[in-house]
């Protein structure tokens, strides 16, 4: 089901012609109200008369991370306290928390988007919501709570935690969607078996976000909860859950345009890429009035999907988040993505996904060597299917990069295993 | 009549060999034919020896990849010529060599023959007048 046809099925050049209007709005409203965006706008030698369209998004100033903290706590608010009737708060894992100011208006731009995010999934007013994100400073909870309430679904504020009375009330209240992180969404599915209370479970769906999780999480969850998994996407710095969805093609995430506008940037140059090239993902807000932020720079690598979907909705798509732009590297001129070549590995299942990459420089040629454990139950006999095999390799990352890597099939155990984050680069070239 | 051939992969890293062997020996393992196969990148080695699946079990258990593939071994008069008829047999009916290694000296040579198609050639070569090597003759165990 779709919420809002009008403004999710929008035509191209209505959609466009919204966007330029609310792009050109916002620029007023930070250039007269945030000190902070009038200073930057003023540095880059712009005002809100060079903002025409949404094409002239490239003129505006970015906003980092680090531009959140150094204004911390108020200082990128564009309305006065007076007009602020919500605030939230990332966990600040680094230093401060990353704190954001909701108008009255902006907390229905919410619970909209989050509205077209449940119906994607085919929820409506008949549906039995357990929203058990954390209620709170996180936007999880409370973006989910009105969203259910907007779709005038029965709101379940049970809020995280507290698993046995989560299982109990999913079963008595006859729970039909389940809101949750996916990695809570896996530890509930487990305790509803060790209870023996599956059959019990009436979940037609679930909306799970705010962690990265992979394909086999979302068919293990759908097999164990016995429910369609959906994913959402959003950043407290944007607005909390809602800026992107699932729709039932699931083959991308629905971007809300034209509340949230994204661009594909290459974060060493800041350029825009390619339509459909990989590159970090930037959001400008096109209608927030508390916090509006320009050209977010999310550092998360992604790519869009401009193709009408088949769901009818001509909104543009996002890919799964492949991996942080901080990691990015360059070989031979070509951006290379070291997630990028695991994901190229993950799709031969001769291979075990322990890597390491080595990059270096000889007669003035970057060199590129892509060190990959064989399975052991995967080794042949035969020297040319071996050989086959890291050519096949080599191919295939050639289409999916843009680069010849040379490909090495290693012993398995012998690439070094790491605890925490794992080192899987090595860069040997000194041009710094 | 069908010989277990060892192969092991190896990365191209010194000492890798040594070890293979060591640990064999150490095991009272006799090697009695290899040879290496050798790309830039990685080698197979593939060894016939006395006693495959405990060799198997031994390399496997210190973190080596193997597998076990069948071949067979063929004895040849050393004399010129004898090769080329037992190789003409085997393609007049069809079966292809993936590889094989040998070594002659005296009266005898001995050669391993990894087909395309092991039960055929051992049909084959049965029926000519050329000998094979029994796996119980190959294997102390």
């Amino acid at each position: 089901m779709i919420w809002n046809e009008s403004y999710e099925c929008m035509g191209h050049e209505e959609l466009r012609e919204t966007q330029n209007k609310r792009l050109r709005t916002t620029v007023e409203c930070v250039y007269h109200n945030s000190p902070f965006y009038r200073a930057k706008m003023q540095e880059l030698g712009i005002t809100p008369n060079d903002i025409e369209s949404i094409d002239d998004i490239v003129k505006l100033p970015f906003t980092t991370k680090t531009d959140l903290r150094d204004q911390y706590p108020f200082g990128l608010f564009s309305a006065p306290m007076s007009e602020i009737v919500r605030l939230h708060a990332s966990s600040g894992t680094t230093g401060k928390p990353i704190v954001a100011g909701y108008t009255r208006k902006d907390l229905s731009i919410w619970s909209e988007v989050m509205a077209r995010t449940f119906a994607a999934g085919g929820c409506n007013r008949n549906d039995i919501f357990q929203i058990a994100y954390g209620y709170g400073l996180f936007t999880g909870g409370l973006g989910a709570h009105y969203g259910a309430e907007t779709l005038g679904a029965s709101v379940i504020p049970i809020s995280s935690g507290n698993t046995e009375k989560q299982i109990q009330l999913m079963t008595d209240f006859g729970s039909t969607a389940l809101c949750c992180t996916p990695s809570y969404a896996l530890y509930l599915a487990e305790a509803v078996h060790d209870m023996g209370v599956q059959d019990k479970l009436k979940l037609k769906v679930g909306f799970f976000g705010a962690e990265p999780w992979t394909e086999e999480m979302r068919k293990e969850i759908e097999q164990k909860l016995n429910l369609k998994a959906y994913d959402i996407f959003g950043l407290t710095e944007i607005i909390g859950p809602g800026v992107a969805y699932d729709c039932s093609a699931q083959h991308g995430m629905h971007i809300n345009e034209d509340h949230f506008f994204p661009e594909i940037i290459n974060p060493k140059t800041l350029k825009p890429v390619k339509k459909g090239e990989v590159g970090e993902l930037v959001f400008t807000t096109i209608t927030k009035e508390g916090m509006p932020v320009l050209r977010y720079r999310t550092k998360d690598l992604t790519s869009l999907i401009y193709e009408p979907c088949s769901c009818g909705r001509t909104s543009v798509r996002m890919h799964k988040i492949m991996g942080r732009s901080d990691d990015m590297l360059i070989i031979r001129g070509v951006n290379v993505f070291p997630s990028q070549i695991e994901s190229v590995l993950l799709e031969f299942g001769e291979t075990a996904p322990h890597y390491h990459l080595y990059v270096d420089r000889e007669n003035n040629t970057d060199t590129f060597d892509v060190h990959v454990e064989l399975r052991p139950e995967n080794f042949t006999d035969d020297m040319s299917a071996m050989l086959g095999l890291a050519k096949r390799i080599e191919h295939r990352i050639l289409s999916v990069v843009g680069i010849h890597a040379h490909v090495k099939l290693v012993e398995p155990r012998s690439i070094e295993r790491s605890i925490g984050k794992a080192k899987r680069v090595t860069d040997k070239r000194n041009l710094y | 009549m069908i010989i277990k051939q060892l192969s092991i992969f190896l990365e191209n890293k010194t000492g890798r060999l040594t070890e293979v062997t060591r640990l064999l020996g150490s095991a009272g393992i006799n090697l009695s034919a290899f040879s290496m196969a050798e790309s830039s990148d990685f080698g197979i080695m593939r060894v016939v020896l006395s006693d495959p699946q405990a060799a198997k079990k031994l390399l496997m258990q210190n973190g080596f990849t193997v597998t076990l593939s069948d071949v067979v071994c063929l004895f040849v008069p050393n004399t010129p010529g004898t090769l080329s008829e037992a190789l003409l047999l085997l393609s007049e009916h069809n079966v292809s060599v993936d590889y094989m290694y040998a070594f002659a000296m005296d009266d005898v040579a001995r050669v391993v023959i990894r087909p395309n198609d092991i039960a055929k050639c051992v049909e084959v070569l049965q029926n000519s007048n050329l000998k094979l090597v029994k796996a119980s003759d190959m294997y102390y165990f």
